[in-house]
């Protein structure tokens, strides 16, 4: 993402987050849920992360960081 | 050379002499009290790089005695605490599904039904009891029992077999005696639930046609092992810190969110057990190790890292969640730990609920700790309310 991509929804002023995970390298710890439970989620089959939400609003990204940080097998990437 | 500094001289913090390390020689070659050389490393983002580079191999047993010296191992059949990937994954996948947030979360009443047995029970014993023996070490055990899908009929015998484990009185010989019994009675249940599978965890996988006996076998031992003591322990010696800190005992009787988490990080009750074996010439830290050498990594040193969080000697229940490593880091991070921090939150706050008055039975220096344990926490706790 070139810069200060900005939010089109909602007319916010915020830089998107695009967030992606590495289902392969997950461990299903579930920190990332702990962490932001509206962008993160554990599959019921095999417990590993799923992404609810690859680009949450502004109120959710130090939650998101949070999770980037806490998450054991560093899966989770924000850009 | 410089000797580990692994003797506590308080229950509560890491050794003194961690943070010395830490702050000036975060990578520090230092002896073992039983012999041998590892690399300590004390600083929080350098325990987690060890804990999560898949260059450092967990295939390594001993260091703990003179009679066992740190070496590689090839892995039991099933025991994944000691493998490395990609064969972790394989075994970790199995059980990675029953233990997320939402799986475990359907255990709260099971979890506040066995606290709330346990919490009758003590009510009914004279005073002073000991909430080690009547509470700390049987709710994780149960609750166990529980997840693995244990009979009541048979928990006595199971319940008595983990005690042995966890009770420091306990001989080498009671201790080798108590695993022979456990293996046997759980060869026996994976047999029945093989021709019967029932509906819990041990019934699941032996539903699988990939698993031996004897994987399965080794997997219930290791999940028991791995979820008793270190439970029980943070239930006894989290309860006599709170004890002493009325302030933040206070908060966690309130429900203070973020309890479980900051008494596991600051207790960090699983230190210098974790060792790890590079499997090649590499550098960590601006050190540089070589092929064969061992890592001992220190989660209370990390823990109490000015890096990690303000003021981190301080223990603050109502602090955010901190990327803590008491329960370790990488792919073998506890894989229990979600239940650990439901079974925590609700054995604490339902004991300090139950019992507005308790109190420690004798003065504080009395409480019996536990020496030279893998794992810290109380012998006893004698209390009363």
């Amino acid at each position: 993402m070139s810069g200060a991509a900005e939010a089109a929804e909602g007319g916010g002023r915020e830089v998107a987050m695009r967030i992606t995970v590495n289902r392969d390298g997950c461990c299903g710890a579930g920190q990332c849920v702990l962490a932001a439970p509206e962008v993160f989620a554990q599959g019921e089959e095999d417990g590993l992360v799923v992404l609810l939400d690859p680009s949450p609003p502004a109120e959710l990204h130090d939650a998101v960081r949070r999770a980037r940080s806490h998450c054991p097998t560093r899966s989770i990437a924000v850009g | 050379m410089t000797a580990l500094p692994n003797e506590r001289t308080c229950p509560f913090d890491p050794p003194p002499g961690l943070a010395e390390l830490r702050a000036h020689r975060p990578v520090a070659r230092v002896t073992l009290p039983a012999g041998g050389e590892v690399w300590l490393v004390t600083r929080h983002d350098l325990v987690r790089e060890v804990l999560a580079d898949p260059r450092w191999s967990s295939s390594t047993d001993g260091g703990f005695g003179p009679d066992q010296p740190l070496r590689a191992i090839t892995p039991e059949p099933g025991m994944f605490i000691d493998m490395d990937p990609p064969e972790h994954g394989r075994y970790r996948r199995l059980l990675t599904p029953h233990f997320t947030v939402q799986r475990v979360n359907r255990f709260r009443p099971g979890i506040e039904r066995i606290v709330a047995e346990r919490l009758d029970a003590m009510e009914r014993l004279p005073r002073p009891v000991d909430l080690v023996a009547e509470f700390a070490l049987p709710v994780p055990s149960m609750v166990i029992c529980e997840l693995l899908g244990v009979p009541y009929e048979d928990r006595s015998a199971f319940q008595d077999a983990a005690r042995t484990f966890a009770d420091l009185g306990s001989s080498q010989g009671e201790i080798e005696a108590a695993m022979a019994r456990l293996a046997a009675y759980l060869a026996k249940r994976v047999a029945a639930e093989r021709d019967e599978p029932g509906g819990g965890l041990l019934g699941e996988l032996a539903r699988r046609e990939d698993l031996t006996d004897e994987e399965l076998v080794n997997i219930a031992i290791m999940l028991l092992i791995a979820g008793h003591e270190t439970t029980a322990n943070m239930i006894g010696l989290g309860a006599l810190l709170l004890l002493h800190r009325p302030d933040q005992l206070a908060r966690v009787r309130e429900g203070a969110q973020g309890a479980a988490d900051e008494l596991l990080r600051h207790l960090s009750i699983v230190d210098l057990v974790m060792f790890r074996m590079a499997k090649e010439d590499l550098v960590l830290g601006g050190q540089e190790i070589k092929a064969g050498e061992f890592a001992l990594t220190s989660l209370s040193a990390a823990n109490r890292d000015p890096a990690l969080c303000p003021d981190p000697d301080r223990l603050d229940v109502t602090r955010p969640k901190t990327a803590h490593v008491a329960l370790g880091f990488g792919p073998h991070q506890c894989l229990g730990q979600n239940l650990a921090r439901l079974e925590l939150e609700i054995a604490l706050q339902g004991l300090l609920r139950r019992f507005p008055g308790l109190r420690t039975a004798v003065p504080p220096a009395e409480v019996p700790v536990r020496e030279n344990a893998a794992i810290h926490g109380l012998v006893a706790l004698p209390v009363t309310w």
